[in-house]
This record gives C-alpha cells, structure tokens and sequence, in this order.
C-alpha cells in the first residue's frame, strides 16, 4: 500500500501546483498544530507533540551514525545527557551560572560533538556487533558518571538531580510564560513547540544536503565496505570520527532544549532505555531515509501516549476496565513493533537504497559479503 | 618512478615479506608472479598504503611514501585495485564508478571520465544503473578497474584481476589491461596465471616464501626452465 501511495506520489509530483500546494498545506497544518490538537485532544497532548520534535532531533542525529555511515551505537542518549547537563550547569542556581540560550547551546553542540570524537577514536576499528557493546558501556559510563559526580564536589547533584533551571529565553520572549496575542492565549508548551519545530526543520535541511554531498556519499561507501573506500581515497578515519561528532552535536543541541523545557533534569532521564527507543526509531522508520526516520519518531513518541486510552476503550466496550492500561500499553507496543519488523523489515519507509539492501538474496551479494567479512576477520 | 628497497612486511610474528627489492620505470607493465602464500598481495597491499611495512624505503618519484596512508597516495596518483575486486556490491554501477572519483573535485573533467569509461567498456554503460552485486564475476572486475581508473591514476596496482574468471573472461581483461598500459599508465601486475601476466609484461619478478627469487624481462622468464617448471606447468 505504502508504495502504491509512493508511485502515486512520484507521478503527482510531475506538476509542479501540486508541490507548491503540498508545501503550503504542510506549512499550514504545522503552524496550526498545537492550537488544532489543544482544542480537540487537550494541552497535554502539545507538550506530547514537543517531545516528538526532541526525538526527531535526536533520531536524525543517531540516523548519521548508524542510517548514513552504518556504525551502531547503543550509546546515544550520552549526547543527549550531555547537551542537556551543560545547559543545566550554565544557566541553573546549581551553580550560579545564568548563560544565555545562544551562548549555551553552541557550546552544548560542540561539546557532544567532542564526546562524538571522544567515543569515536577508540572505536574505529570497531564494527556490528563489537561497536554496538562499546557504545553501550559509554553511554552506561556517562550516565553513571553523572550520578556520581557529587561528590567530593559536587557538580552534578548526583541522582536528585539539577532543578529550578531557567527557561529558555530568546529575543525577550520568556517560554516559560503564557502570552496573550491578538485575544489568543498562547501557553508555554505552544511556544516551546515553535522553537523547537524551527530547529528540527534546520536540522532536517542539514540532513537533506548532506545526504547528496560528497561527505554523505563517504559514509556510504565506508558503511558498504570500508577497505574499498578507503582504496578510493576517503580518509576512512576523518570521515568516520565527522560522523561521530556530527550525530552527537545534534543530540547536544536537542538535550539542551530539553534541559530548559523541562526545568529539571537528572541521570534517570538518559538511560539505557531511551537509546534503545531512538534506535527503534529510525529501524522503524527506515534507516537511512529522512521522512521515515522523522515518521518513526513521531510513532515511537505518540503510539504509546495514545494507548493510555485503552482503559477508557474498555470502559467503553465492556462497561468496566479488565487489564490496567499501564500493563497492557507496553504489551501492545511490543507487539506493533515485532508486526511492523516481521511486514516491513527494511522500515516504514526505506530508502531506496537500504531497501535494495535488504532485498538482496542475489548470491553473488552474499559471497561478496562473506568474503569481506573474511577480510575483516583477518 | 617507484623505488622499493630492502622492504619487509610483517603480520604479527610472521614476516611476510622479506627485505625484497623492486623497481617500475613510468610506462611499464611490471607483473609479480608467484606461488599462493608468497606474499604477492602483502606487497601489493602495502605499495597501496593498506599495511605498513616493517622496514625498508618506498620512493615514489624520488619521494618517500613509506607509511602513508591509501587516501594520500591516491592523491599522487597511486591506485589500487584490490584482490576479489572490493567494489561497492549494493550500490549502482554508475555510483562505483563516481566514487572512484572521490579523490578529485573538477566535475567536468569527471563527467567526461565517466563517458571515457563506458566507451572503454561497453557493458559497464548497459548495465550503468544496474546494482554492482548483480553484476557477473568479469564485470565486476571490470567495474573494480574502471573505478580505480577514474581517479586518474599514474601507477596502477592489480591484484588478481584473473581470479576466480572464466578462461574467456581472463583474456578479455588481460586485453583491458594491455590497453590501459598503451595509454600510458604504468601497471604493477600481481598473478598467480604466471603465463598470462608473463605474456603481457615487459618484465616480471618472481616471488617465493616472501623473497623475491628472480627477475628478469618477460620473454626471458617464460622461457626460463626454473620458472616453466615452477609456474608454467611445463
């Protein structure tokens, strides 16, 4: 059915009224989005939306590493937990430190970025499996890290946490607050989702020109077969740690949003858990494809919000509620995930590339690949 | 134009290439011939920058290029295509063959390489958009040459370019080869069809436990009753 709707797609695209309207049409819905879904499904429901574009953020900087250059990293919220620390630790009471927003999260991407670098040169000579256990212990290492860091001085408040952070605060427009313009009130998470939707959609255009640069053309070849890439003259080493710190930045940035949305952080926020989610995310989605990551994102993050209706769907059909939502939410979820791997195993929306990937059964594919496996084995 | 002296290449404790000497003046086609194990491919692999030697000096137009790393030397025209081809197997053939121009930047120029390349081998313009692992085993080696011609390379290193090839398919890239040597690349042959790479060469150097036994011009080496009875089955 998707690529039915795909073909469709492809064939309307040929006019170009259609592009521009579609273009429109999509700038509309995403201007009106918070106030059409606080109307019909409640406020509550925009601060969900918020926390979708996060993830998307955070999903399209891991889909760098792993969709772009093929390294799997397990331990991805460490960037995240970065970004959002720094942010925690230069504009908080903790400290005493109140740094602007522009100020912070420059630094919050670069300082990532520097971490990116920092779990990438050991690692270079990592691949599957092996890279997979090493990012793990890091991100596990970051996390423990800054529970620990308490004492004996104590940086990081430990487990408690950083509270009392301050709001992000851009052109004199307090987001914490609720203004009132032209007769309509706009709370804070309405703000919040226009700061953090411009972000995303930057983020999603470095995405796209990178995807067709000369750099982005690297990591294919290097996530193909690295030793003909680097026969090709890609400095294997460079173009790999890029990766590494670029997928981090993003992380950085959106951790810092994070940080001053919430107003309170702590270690629990970046475990093992959330990694684990934003690579399902893009292996959902369809590793390697921008839309489809962005669409694995938005699943991932309202999907399990909207099955806490399910108590009240019982409710409804049996008069009474049989299984507690909370149980029957993750059974559920756990469920689409194996159906959506088993039907669609190259994602909801591949790109063409990993799809022909996927559907390689062409011997010769799989003897070349054994043969390069080989190689690395040696 | 290269100048190996007295280079040895090691895998841990087991030395694979043992102090050899080796000599290619621009425009020859120079073929190392040898038994399986002799250390061929490690030689190959670390002219091409992929290994790093023990000891020894590599000079390339009289500069030391001992110990850079592949995407350097590609830079100054070093271009190695290596044993079992290594082609990019899901990408199109058309994106192997615009990787191997990876190393330079004058998109005009790469365009009108990438036509030169179809000319130069027809198959690889029908089956452009063709994903490369689907391609057969000659085209692959033709793609894996093609491609590591489009960085423009001054001295080409084969490895193997006969391995695993039906008998009409070896002659028609051994032909490649001797074309692509008339144009004026040099080549550095590495082959275990001792006959063939013997009959294409100017010159040839023999390869055994990791030394290097004997060298001599080709013509004198097929007809040299050690060699025939070693390699050419005679």
């Amino acid at each position: 059915m998707i690529a039915k709707l795909q073909s469709k797609w492809q064939h309307a695209k040929q006019d170009r009224r259609v592009v521009y309207a579609t273009w429109i049409v999509l700038a509309l819905l995403l201007l009106l989005l918070p106030f059409v879904t606080g109307m019909t499904l409640g406020r509550g429901w925009v601060r969900i939306i918020d926390f979708a574009l996060l993830y998307i953020m955070l999903a399209l900087g891991l889909n760098i590493v792993v969709g772009y250059a093929g390294l799997l990293d397990l331990g991805y919220i460490a960037f995240y937990a970065v970004g959002a620390y720094l942010y925690a630790l230069l504009a908080s009471p903790q400290f005493g430190l109140h740094w602007p927003v522009w100020a912070i999260l420059p630094l919050g991407a670069l300082t990532a970025g520097l971490f990116g670098v920092l779990l990438g040169a050991p690692t270079l000579k990592l691949r599957g499996d092996y890279l997979a256990i090493v990012t793990l212990g890091f991100g596990e290492i970051v996390r423990i890290f800054l529970t620990n860091l308490n004492a004996p001085y104590n940086i990081t408040n430990g487990p408690q946490g950083i509270s009392r952070i301050d709001p992000i605060v851009i052109a004199g427009v307090d987001l914490h607050r609720t203004y009132h313009l032209f007769g309509l009130s706009i709370p804070s998470t309405y703000l919040y989702y226009y700061l953090f939707l411009s972000f995303c959609l930057a983020i999603i255009f470095v995405c796209v020109r990178l995807q067709d640069s000369r750099i982005g053309r690297a990591w294919v070849a290097i996530r193909e077969d690295e030793i003909a890439a680097s026969a090709m003259g890609i400095n294997t080493r460079n173009i790999k740690l890029l990766a590494f710190a670029m997928g981090a930045s993003f992380g950085g940035i959106s951790g810092g949003l994070f940080a001053g949305f919430q107003g309170f952080i702590s270690p629990e926020s970046f475990t093992l858990f959330e990694s684990i989610i934003v690579v399902c995310m893009i292996v959902l989605g369809g590793m390697g494809n921008i839309t489809g990551v962005i669409l694995g994102a938005i699943l991932l993050t309202v999907f399990p919000e909207a099955l806490r209706y399910l108590g009240e769907l019982q409710r409804l059909v049996f008069g009474q509620i049989l299984v507690d939502p909370n149980d029957l939410r993750l059974l559920i979820f756990g469920l689409a995930l194996v159906l959506i791997m088993i039907f669609r195993p190259s994602g909801l929306l591949p790109s063409v590339r990993r799809e022909r990937e996927f559907a390689a059964d062409n011997s010769s594919v799989l003897e070349q690949e054994q043969e390069s496996l080989y190689d690395q084995q040696r | 134009m290269l100048q190996v002296e007295n280079l040895s290449v090691a895998y841990g404790a087991v030395n694979a290439v043992k102090s050899i000497d080796l000599q290619i003046a621009a425009g020859e086609l120079v073929c190392l011939i040898g038994a399986n194990g002799a250390g061929k491919t490690t030689t190959l692999k670390t002219l091409g920058g992929m290994l790093k030697p023990q000891h020894g000096r590599i000079e390339y137009f009289d500069q030391s290029i001992c110990g850079l790393p592949s995407h350097e030397l590609l830079q100054r025209g070093i271009a190695l295509v290596p044993e079992g081809r290594g082609i990019f197997s899901r990408l199109s053939v058309r994106e192997n063959l615009q990787l191997g121009a990876y190393s330079r930047n004058d998109a005009a120029g790469i365009t009108q390489d990438l036509e030169q390349m179809f000319t130069l081998f027809p198959r690889l313009a029908e089956r452009a958009g063709q994903i490369a692992g689907t391609l057969s085993g000659g085209e692959q080696q033709m793609l894996a040459i093609a491609r590591a011609l489009m960085s423009r390379p001054k001295l080409l290193l084969l490895d193997e370019p006969s391995m695993g090839l039906a008998p009409v398919m070896v002659q028609k890239i051994f032909q490649t080869i001797r074309d692509i040597a008339a144009a004026g690349v040099t080549i550095l042959l590495v082959e275990q069809n001792a006959k063939l790479a013997l009959q294409i060469s100017q010159r040839g150097y023999v390869m055994e436990n990791g030394r290097i036994t004997l060298t001599d011009a080709a013509p004198a080496l097929l007809a040299n009753p050690q060699v025939q009875h070693a390699y050419l089955g005679g």
